[in-house]
């Protein structure tokens, strides 16, 4: 059972990649939340090919896991990021009564 | 043919339905115009990318996907779409500058990508590097590893980034609340 790394990165450079078509092409602000959920689970992806590529843990007592954590990290980040993105959407349509990117545009003028 | 059959096993096989099933769904995410739906495909990615944790061993980090992605962020923008009104439907996105723009920007993307990677691996003579699956089950991660690494004060160990992400934590529940908060102004 030997998975071939490059085929992690792939995988993980077309989700990348969807995720930014998202963020570009969509224009409600909980579509674009969603995108930047899937650019953060390619890098997830990433990470812990990676570790498991790179870092075998052969040295069982304490192994090596950078990876690993940096993958809880940016879980635990990506949650709290969400929190305050909706908390931000949902005043956002109370000021607006809708949530359009197009129709937030008070700093650009 | 020899070398196409080595790589016809049972966990290649899974790997590549779950692949493909991570990118259909991821597809289907940014594409679907009933937007509730979309965030059911992206539950789905979410799942799938918990089963390629899965087939690596790391059994905590596919826990903690179901649990925090799955279950937490996922309920969280269903909610949100719910509280929403008029979100129903998105039908702009079938039209427009935008989706043109997005294709052109991700394939383009997705084209130098690939060739960075296939460059390096052809280059530095590693093209057939493989994760060897087998060889550490039984020097799998366990959840009293992640426990010591995440507490501890050593070298490799992550006490200073726990304590500062549970600072995070702490002022998202506030700012949360604050802006989230009915204001005076609003109300009336």
């Amino acid at each position: 059972m030997n998975i071939p790394v490059a085929s992690y990165f792939i995988l993980s450079t077309l989700l990348f990649f969807i995720g930014v078509y998202g963020f570009v092409a969509r224009k409600n602000l909980i579509s674009i939340l969603m995108s930047i959920e899937l650019i953060l689970n390619a890098v997830n992806i990433n990470f812990v090919a990676a570790n498991r590529y790179i870092l075998p843990n052969l040295n069982v007592d304490k192994p090596l896991m950078e990876g690993y954590i940096y993958t809880l990290f940016v879980i635990a980040i990506a949650a709290a990021e969400t929190a305050v993105a909706i908390s931000i959407i949902i005043n956002v349509y109370r000021q607006h009564k809708n949530i359009d990117a197009k129709s937030i545009n008070e700093l650009k003028h | 043919m020899e070398n196409i059959m080595q790589y016809i096993t049972a966990g290649n096989i899974i790997f590549f339905i779950l692949a493909a099933a991570t990118v259909l769904f991821g597809i289907l995410t940014v594409t679907s115009t009933k937007i509730l739906r979309a965030a059911t495909y992206l539950f789905l990615t979410l799942f799938c990318i918990a089963g390629i944790y899965l087939q690596m061993a790391y059994d905590f980090l596919a826990a903690v996907q179901i649990s925090v992605y799955a279950g937490g962020v996922v309920i969280l923008i269903v909610f949100a779409i719910h509280m929403i009104k008029g979100l129903g439907e998105d039908k702009e996105i079938n039209k427009g500058q935008r989706r043109i723009m997005g294709a052109a920007a991700a394939i383009v993307g997705f084209i130098v990508f690939s060739a960075c990677i296939a460059a390096h691996f052809i280059q530095s003579g590693v093209e057939d590097a493989k994760l060897d699956m087998t060889a550490n089950i039984e020097t799998n991660i366990n959840m009293q590893t992640v426990g010591t690494t995440l507490m501890g004060t050593d070298k490799f160990q992550y006490l200073l980034p726990f304590e500062a992400s549970s600072i995070l934590l702490l002022a998202c529940i506030v700012g949360c609340i604050a802006i989230a908060q009915k204001s005076k102004e609003v109300k009336k």
